[in-house]
Parts: structure tokens; sequence; C-alpha cells
């Protein structure tokens, strides 16, 4: 099928391109820009007119709860989450049941998703077996099923040996590595430790569970030469600590989760089991200091990291309920509500859930609308918004400290590989 | 945000902490349970208040003093009272804090008296009462997590202003683990929202929480220094599991550093008042001289316990 979208301002950050212009896809991928190849005739034209034309997003961190939690959501489910917001791409992290620790579950997955037809699913294979953090797993054979990295998701490891021999085995195949920076001890409580976790009499979560952590990850990393990325940073000092190792010659990326742009420990309000999240939303300079250096690109990308939780483990008190929200579906328009705060441009603003994050998950094809690129498109109209609410959204996961936002930003079209998903 | 604990004409529905109820409030509560305390002095200890309705004492973590008095208060107010003691952990696998809530409610419940282990557990509650529709129930906070404890720090409050009058002039001590204590947080906000001009807390830099000087007090790790020249020396319960590990080396060394024995509490005003939750240990947070010495008013405490929740029923009853 032949699809011509006319008369969007196609933004696509890879290329620089800002531009007002007709985007023509055949066979799946983008064929021209500008004016229509020889004989190309439409099979359907979409007018974008008033729209935004971007690539597909790509989403650092979805989980989608197969194997083993289908009672919180599955790939069906949340892949009308990812079309519904504009995502055609996305990385789910190792934490099923069981975790993504062997070839056979990472290739099921895959073929779950490839017959559903709808974003492309890049498994985050496990760094340890069970991410037990004591035996390392099949790196070779889990990346030859789909892995894109490795990863223990939010199971701190414990024993620093073998986190560095799990790196270095991951350098001698020039493997990725994604971490979550998190002491396994200090990082038992519930909340930021500080002034409102006090108040509220909340265990805290110090801001040393990430620096310290970090410091350690930054260290092997030096010492392994293992690409390392830093996944879901929360405070500022741990943004320190990377810029510091950069200056220092290590190539090192991060991301930050959107709930962390935009909330921080006061959103807890009266015990708000929504605002319960991994890492916990920390102060308000934390939160401004992250806002800040995503805008200036030293923390890489945004990430929504998509928890679909179930109603019965967010109705208890804060300390029980399952950490996590939904966000495939707030990705889009949290990003955009962050960049127009701080008044970037929209082709910085979508780098950041585009081309940015495909860089770190290292695919080519996507995150891009250059000709020969896969043609994964999200049109969206900038100025409308939407309110968001349980019933709107798609994903099983219906809890996110959002309810009730207006938040800018609704997508109009979602197209995976030429096949129109969304506004068929 | 809707403040869970007010009406919409800013009386109160629920009591679930002190923090951020205004003085007017605080005082009318204090003022309502002067009156009650001749109450336990009569034969008949009984009042009308409260007749035909039905108050659920439900403690999901044990207690005997808060629950007991509670009770009582509630009876001497005439109304029936059915207590339950759920024992749960937050990991069984059980009927969840709303279904038991739920049950309870079917069964006719016209108050929750509420204990968990889980800070923030009664705002659940209150959330969910008013969620579906069922605004007439109203719930009392009787200690949840490490969070609060507002009728001990009411009836705290009754207590020193029985002995000292005035709140205006002066200094208080909150000694020990402040920490994990739902009282030290809830005396706290009464002491700071009453207009005691010093409020001090005491302890060890391991049993003080982050930013404690946000609460509005003065951060001392000396005792010595801490007691000089105090009006009211508040002890906290020192829980035994805080004794040994990482926290705290022994119950030894806390009570040579931190225990109140009389060469310490002279340091405080002669007519210092000292003041316990309860239940004591005596030799790690207090001595026993000090304990049954002339300062002490902790049994006093637990009768005004009584007046206190009765005033505190009687109010979220409509009187």
């Amino acid at each position: 099928m032949k699809i011509q979208i006319s008369n969007g301002r196609v933004i696509d950050p890879a290329n620089k391109l800002d531009a007002r212009q007709d985007v023509f896809i055949a066979e799946g991928k983008i064929v021209a820009l500008g004016s229509a190849p020889a004989g190309f005739v439409a099979d359907r034209v979409i007018d974008a007119n008033g729209a935004v034309v971007a690539p597909g997003l790509v989403d650092l961190s979805a989980r989608l709860r197969e194997p083993g939690n289908e009672y919180k959501a599955t790939l069906e489910s949340e892949m009308q989450a990812a079309m519904a917001g504009g995502v055609t791409s996305l990385a789910c992290p190792p934490d099923t049941d069981p975790a993504l620790d062997e070839p056979g579950l990472v290739e099921m997955l895959c073929h779950r998703a490839r017959k559903l037809n709808c974003a492309h699913v890049y498994p985050v294979g496990a760094l340890t077996a069970g991410l037990k953090g004591e035996r390392l797993t099949e790196m070779a054979e889990l990346t030859e099923a789909g892995c894109v990295a490795f990863g223990q998701a939010n199971t701190p490891m414990k024993d620093n040996l073998v986190l560095m021999r799990a790196m270095q085995y991951a350098a001698t195949f020039g493997y990725r590595v994604w971490l979550q920076p998190l002491d396994p001890y200090m990082s038992r409580g519930v909340a930021h430790d500080g002034e409102v976790a006090s108040r509220l009499g909340l265990t805290g979560i110090p801001v040393e569970a990430e620096t310290v952590a970090l410091a350690t990850q930054l260290q092997l990393a030096r010492s392994t030469g293992v690409k390392l990325h830093i996944t879901r940073l929360s405070s500022a000092a741990g943004l320190d600590l990377i810029r510091r190792a950069r200056a220092e010659g290590l190539n090192v990326t991060c991301d930050v989760s959107a709930h962390h742009l935009h909330l921080s420990d006061v959103d807890i309000g009266f015990f708000s089991p929504l605002t319960h999240l991994v890492p916990p939303l920390r102060a308000q300079r934390d939160r401004e200091a992250l806002r800040a250096a995503l805008a200036g690109g030293e923390i890489d990308a945004v990430c929504s990291d998509h928890t679909p939780v179930d109603d019965d483990e967010k109705q208890t008190p804060f300390a029980e309920a399952a950490p996590g929200a939904t966000g495939l579906e707030l990705l889009l328009p949290l990003t955009l509500k962050w960049g127009a705060e701080m008044k970037l441009p929209l082709s910085t603003t979508l780098a950041r859930v585009t081309a940015d994050a495909a860089r770190i998950m290292g695919i080519t094809k996507g995150g891009h609308l250059g000709v020969g690129a896969r043609a994964d498109v999200c049109i969206f109209d900038p100025d409308a918004h939407r309110t968001i609410t349980r019933a709107g959204l798609r994903s099983q996961g219906k809890n996110t400290p959002f309810l009730g936002y207006e938040l800018p930003g609704v997508v109009t079209h979602t197209l995976v590989e030429g096949r129109v998903m969304l506004g068929a | 945000m809707l403040n869970p604990q007010l009406s919409k004409d800013g009386k109160l529905a629920h009591l679930l902490t002190l923090e951020g109820l205004p003085k007017s409030i605080l005082t009318e509560i204090l003022d309502i349970a002067a009156p009650f305390t001749e109450v336990g002095e009569r034969e008949v200890k009984k009042l009308p208040l409260l007749r035909g309705k039905s108050v659920f004492n439900v403690f999901f973590e044990n207690s005997t003093r808060t629950r007991t008095t509670f009770e009582i208060a509630a009876k001497r107010l005439s109304a029936d009272v059915i207590n339950l003691n759920v024992s749960t952990s937050s990991t069984s696998k059980g009927e969840t804090l709303l279904d038991t809530v739920d049950n309870l409610c079917a069964m006719g419940a016209d108050m929750f008296v509420m204990r968990h282990a889980s800070s923030g557990a009664p705002y659940l509650l209150a959330q969910h009462l008013r969620a579906t529709g069922r605004d007439h129930i109203s719930v009392v906070n009787a200690g949840d997590g490490r969070h609060a404890h507002p009728t001990q720090g009411l009836l705290d409050m009754y207590t020193i202003r029985h002995y000292k009058k005035d709140f205006t002039n002066l200094t208080v001590a909150v000694v020990g683990d402040v920490l994990h204590s739902r009282v030290a947080r809830s005396e706290i906000a009464a002491l700071t929202t009453l207009g005691v001009p010093e409020v001090r807390v005491i302890g060890p830099k391991t049993l003080l929480p982050t930013d404690v000087e946000r609460m509005g007090v003065r951060v001392f790790h000396d005792m010595r220094e801490g007691l000089k020249g105090v009006d009211v020396v508040m002890m906290l319960r020192l829980q035994n599991e805080r004794m040994q590990g990482a926290l705290l080396p022994s119950s030894q060394e806390y009570f040579k550093v931190w225990g109140l024995t009389p060469e310490k509490l002279a340091l405080a005003k002669p007519d210092a008042i000292v003041m316990h939750p309860g239940p004591m240990n005596r030799g790690v947070e207090i001595d026993s001289a000090v304990a049954d010495g002339g300062n002490a008013v902790i049994l006093p405490q637990v009768t005004f316990g009584i007046a206190v929740r009765m005033a505190v029923m009687s109010m979220l009853a409509g009187h």
C-alpha cells in the first residue's frame, strides 16, 4: 500500500528536518520527502494539515507484563496503548515472571509481538539468571533471540564482583548494559528521604541510594569498557556524577522517566499511591535539574517507564502499593509539556523520544524519517489538549498520577511500517 | 487538594492528623474535653451523646491502652462498641483493607477508630468512604505507621494545658526515637500550632528524621543541653527492635546517653512535668525514679485521654 501524508509539518530530528512537506511511503518504507517519486500513485492520502508528522516514538522502558503478569496487562492491551501513544518501538525490561533470562522466553515474546504486528518490541535481557545477581545469562544466545541490551530492571545487584564480571562479559561482545542506579539496601524505603517523607512518616530512600550505586557502576564501566546506559536518573547529585564521569572521558548515556520531569515528592500529597514510583519522586530541585539537563542533552532521552499495575495493588496504603504507573499513552503529551515549559524548539523536544532514544537502543531503521527508513510515523495535533481519564486510557493499567491533567498533543495517526494502526 | 479530614464547610469530618488543623479546632477539642473529665468521677459514668451509634474499633496492630481508652470513651458516650483485632501482614493475600471496611459498613458502622501499621492507611479509608458516598461515617486515626497519633497528641496538649495553663511561654523537649514515632509527629504539630515558642527534639542522629528542623523544632543531640530550662519533657518509647543493630548499639548505651534520670531532669525547670505515651521501658528511656517521681504526669495523661477521646467522638458525631 502506498501512502502520501500531505500538508503536515514534518519534524525529523535525526535529519535536522522541520518543514512543511509531504511524506511518501511504499512497501513499508519512507520512499521520498517533498516531491513524489516518479510514478507514485497513493492508495491513501492522509491529510496532515495543522498536524506534526514525526517519527514514531521510541520508548526505552515499557513493561508489557508478559510473560507471567497477564492479569496486569497483556501484549494485546499494551500494544493498543502504544499505538494510541504514537510509540512504534519500545524496549521492555526483563522483570517479567520468569525474568527474560532464557533465549526461549525472549523468542516467544518476540514471536507474540510480531504476530500482533504493532510496535516493534526490543527486549532487554536479564544480566543475571532470574535477576538474582549470581549467575550470568547466555548473553550471546539472548542477543541472537532478539535482546538489544542487558540489565537488572529494578532489582539491584548486591555482589559487585558479579556486576564487574557481567560487565566484562558483555564488553567482550560489545553488548549494551542498562542499569538502574539503586543500592540494594538503601533503596528499601518507599519515598524520597526528605521533608515530605519525614512529615508523612514514610520510610525514606536517600539520594545516596542512587549516587552510591551510580559511582560503583561508573567505576566498573571505566575499568571494563562496557557500553553503559543509566536508566531513570532521579537526582541532581546523580546527574553530577554522570557529568564528572563524562568530563573524565567516559562514554555513558542516561535517561529519565517522564514522571520525574513533572512531579516531585510534594505530589505525594495525602499519601496518593499513584505517586509511589521507582525510583522515588525526589525533591523539586532534583526535578528542576533533570528538566534542564534533558533540555541541554546531558540526559539523552526520556522514557515512559510504563508499568501497568492493577487497581487492587494501588488501593492500599502508600507503602504497600505496587510501585509504577501507566505511561505509554502519556509519553508524548508529557514530553511536549516539558518542551513547551522549557521553551524548546519542537524538534529538540521530539529528539528526546525519537532519534536520541533510537541511538541508545542501537536501532537505525527506526526513530527517523530518512528515505529508506521504516515508515514508523506518529502524526499528532500539537495544539489540541486531552484530559487524562481512566476511561480514555487503552492500557490495562489505569493508574497514573496524571489522571485529571489536561495535557497537550493528541495523536491522530500511528503508522508502523506503512500500516495505519491508529486513524485508519 | 481537598483536605480529607475537613468537610466542605471547614468542620472536622474525620480526625486523621493534627498537622494542618487550625488552632481553633485544636482548642475547641480541648475545651470540649474539659467537662468530660468529671464524667469519670460520677456514680453513673454515662452521657447519651452517641446513643444508638455503632463505633468499630478496628485494630490492625496490637494495642491495649489506646484501644481500651477508646472503648471506655465510646461507652461513656453510650455508643455500641465493637472491637476487632485484625491481624494482617502486608504480604498476606487475605481480605484487603477496603474489603474489610466495606463489610463493617454493611454491618452499620457509624464511626471507625482505626490503627494500622502503614502510614496513611486512615486516609485511604476516609477517601474510600467519600468516594463511595458514605460521608456520614467518620474515621478516627488511632495511630498509623510512623505518621500520626492525633488523639495521643491531643491528650498530651490537654495535659500540658492542665498543668501549665498557657502554651505561649513554654519550652518543650521531645526526647528519643522521633524517627519511628507517630506520637512525636502529632505532638510537634500540635505544639507548634498552639503557639509553643520553643519545641526541641533530642536524640541521636540515627533516630531523628531527615530535615526534622523543617517541622519547626530545634535539634539537640546532647540531652543535657536540650533539657536546660524546659517546662515540659515528653519522652518517647524506644521500640525493642530498634535497640540493637544499625540504629543503636545497645539499650544500655541508650539509657546512659538519652535515658531520663533524676540528674538530667534536674537541668529542667524545677516544676517541669514529665510525660510518656506508654508503655514505658523503665531503665531504657526513663529511670524509675523519674517515672514514679513528683514531676511525672504519666498516669493523669491516661485519664485525660478518655476525656479527649470522648470530645473527639462527640464532635465527629455532630455535637
